[in-house]
């Protein structure tokens, strides 16, 4: 197990581990979204209350999962590679936060565009929108963080603090939105997602797979520039660089060495 | 500070000498004491001075105006002594980072927090609060402050190493005093409106011991990546 880590963790073994698996989910997930889309934006019934708008869930939803996922997913990341010093886990947490606050904000967009029509409002201070927009707040704060250090270890390791004190403090903030919420405004405006039909409930599980899968993917692709940026005056890359010199957009770079 | 002192010397030593070195600087105590009046004193001046609405606003206003003074004074807790290598040799004392950090956070409390408690009711009598919200704002910024002193040291922590710290502070900080905000103005306002106030209260105590028993370590371990 032990060695298992440390070899994958190894960035030149991770490069050429993920440049194989990379199409493979890349396919997976057009399929999944081209699928869940069709199923969600065609074939699915109009909902008898929010009638067409209920489309924009199969967008929404996925994205506020995917981005409350991305945090904790970052936050242990940052945590394994402050506390085991594996460089591939400070790349994922630091490359996670940018995905994670693009889901966020297409959440707060979506759920703003799904709020004009159900409330009638742009903005309501509805507790999962609020919760959601203190999730960006503290995407920005970690995003911030991170580029403010010039040392990539020394901003690796001080984000992760931020980090992992964000995630002990996320359900805190949520649950006292939550508890905020109630008081200021007792009648319900949520969506109530547990009496979902199955001709919805399937598209939108469908579109939760194919986003967490896209999430994989933009990860996957980050992480690997990222790697080859840290790594550049290591040997593999080097010789990696060496293999593509014959291409022409390569041989301008080569001439900085 | 000899190896014999105590966990408790320690923390005695370090509190009695930062306020020490906070009375030769006045000025640097004072000045997030004025601001926080200054803050309370715009909101009647923008909003108009019809006393129903500034009532209904006092708990928010006042808390809002609290989170933000503190985290103005929040820079001075680690900053001289990181600029002339203090610091670094506290950090080289046999007593645990957590004692000196929580030194720092009292230390802090006791120059931000417990001021504002003092100057908390006046202006709360500007703001038309009923004498019974009053005694629980009290209650509320006696149990809120020190979190905001701990959370707040563990940005101070973070970004005590760079130059223009203090924007990225506000950044760091301010999103993780939101449940703070919302238990302590959540308090005032039940209060206000004749309504208990026990739960608020309790969870805010509960902040309380979390941030005590949790900040100082995660303080304490940015301090040591701030320094290196």
């Amino acid at each position: 197990m032990w060695l298992w880590i440390h070899k994958f963790g190894s960035p030149k073994y991770f490069y050429s581990v993920s440049g194989k698996l990379l199409p493979w989910v890349a396919g997976a997930t057009v399929l999944l979204i081209v699928m869940g889309l069709y199923l969600g934006l065609v074939t699915s019934p109009a909902d008898y209350q929010q009638r067409e708008t209920v489309r924009i869930m199969y967008i929404h939803v996925p994205s506020a999962w995917n981005s409350m996922f991305i945090y904790l997913l970052m936050a242990v990341a940052a945590a394994i590679g402050l506390i085991w010093n594996i460089k591939l886990a400070d790349i994922v947490a630091a490359v996670s936060a940018p995905i994670g606050a693009s889901f966020t904000f297409i959440t707060l967009v979506t759920g703003s565009l799904w709020g004009k029509p159900m409330w009638g409002t742009w903005w309501e201070w509805d507790a999962r929108l609020t919760s959601e927009l203190i999730l960006l707040f503290l995407y920005l704060g970690y995003i911030a963080l991170q580029s403010a250090f010039e040392d990539r270890r020394l901003a690796a390791r001080a984000s992760a603090v931020l980090a992992i004190v964000g995630a002990v403090n996320v359900p805190i903030i949520y649950y006292s939105v939550q508890w905020w919420n109630t008081l200021h405004q007792p009648q319900s405006l949520g969506v109530g997602m547990s009496t979902i039909h199955l001709s919805m409930l399937w598209p939108l599980l469908i579109m939760a797979l194919g986003f967490k899968l896209l999430y994989v993917v933009i990860l996957l692709m980050r992480t690997r520039a990222e790697v080859l940026e840290r790594e550049r005056n290591n040997a593999w890359v080097q010789e990696l660089a060496q293999a593509l010199a014959g291409r022409d957009f390569f041989r301008s770079g080569n001439e900085y060495r | 500070m000899s190896g014999a002192t105590g966990v408790w010397g320690a923390l005695g030593t370090l509190i009695r000498r930062d306020l020490l070195l906070a009375l030769r600087r006045r000025a640097q105590v004072l000045n997030p004491l004025v601001f926080f009046v200054i803050v309370v004193t715009l909101f009647p001046l923008g909003l108009g001075p019809a006393p129903n609405l500034l009532q209904k606003l006092a708990p928010g206003v006042l808390w809002v105006a609290a989170l933000l003074s503190a985290m103005l004074s929040l820079e001075a807790m680690f900053h001289s002594d990181f600029e002339d290598g203090s610091l670094e040799q506290l950090l080289l004392v046999p007593q645990p980072v957590f004692i000196i950090v929580l030194a720092k956070a009292l230390t802090h409390w006791l120059l931000s927090g417990l001021p504002l408690l003092l100057l908390a009711p006046i202006l709360a009598l500007w703001l038309h609060l009923p004498n019974e919200a009053i005694l629980v704002l009290l209650i509320t910024l006696a149990l809120g402050t020190p979190v905001l002193s701990l959370i707040g040291a563990i940005g101070v922590a973070l970004t005590v190493g760079l130059r223009r710290g203090g924007v990225l502070l506000s950044l760091l900080v301010l999103p993780l005093y939101i449940p703070v905000l919302i238990m302590g103005a959540g308090a005032v306002d039940s209060a206000a409106a004749g309504l208990s106030v026990g739960e608020h209260l309790s969870i805010l105590g509960a902040l309380l011991a979390f941030a005590v028993t949790l900040a100082p370590w995660a303080a304490g371990a940015a301090l040591r990546i701030s320094v290196e």
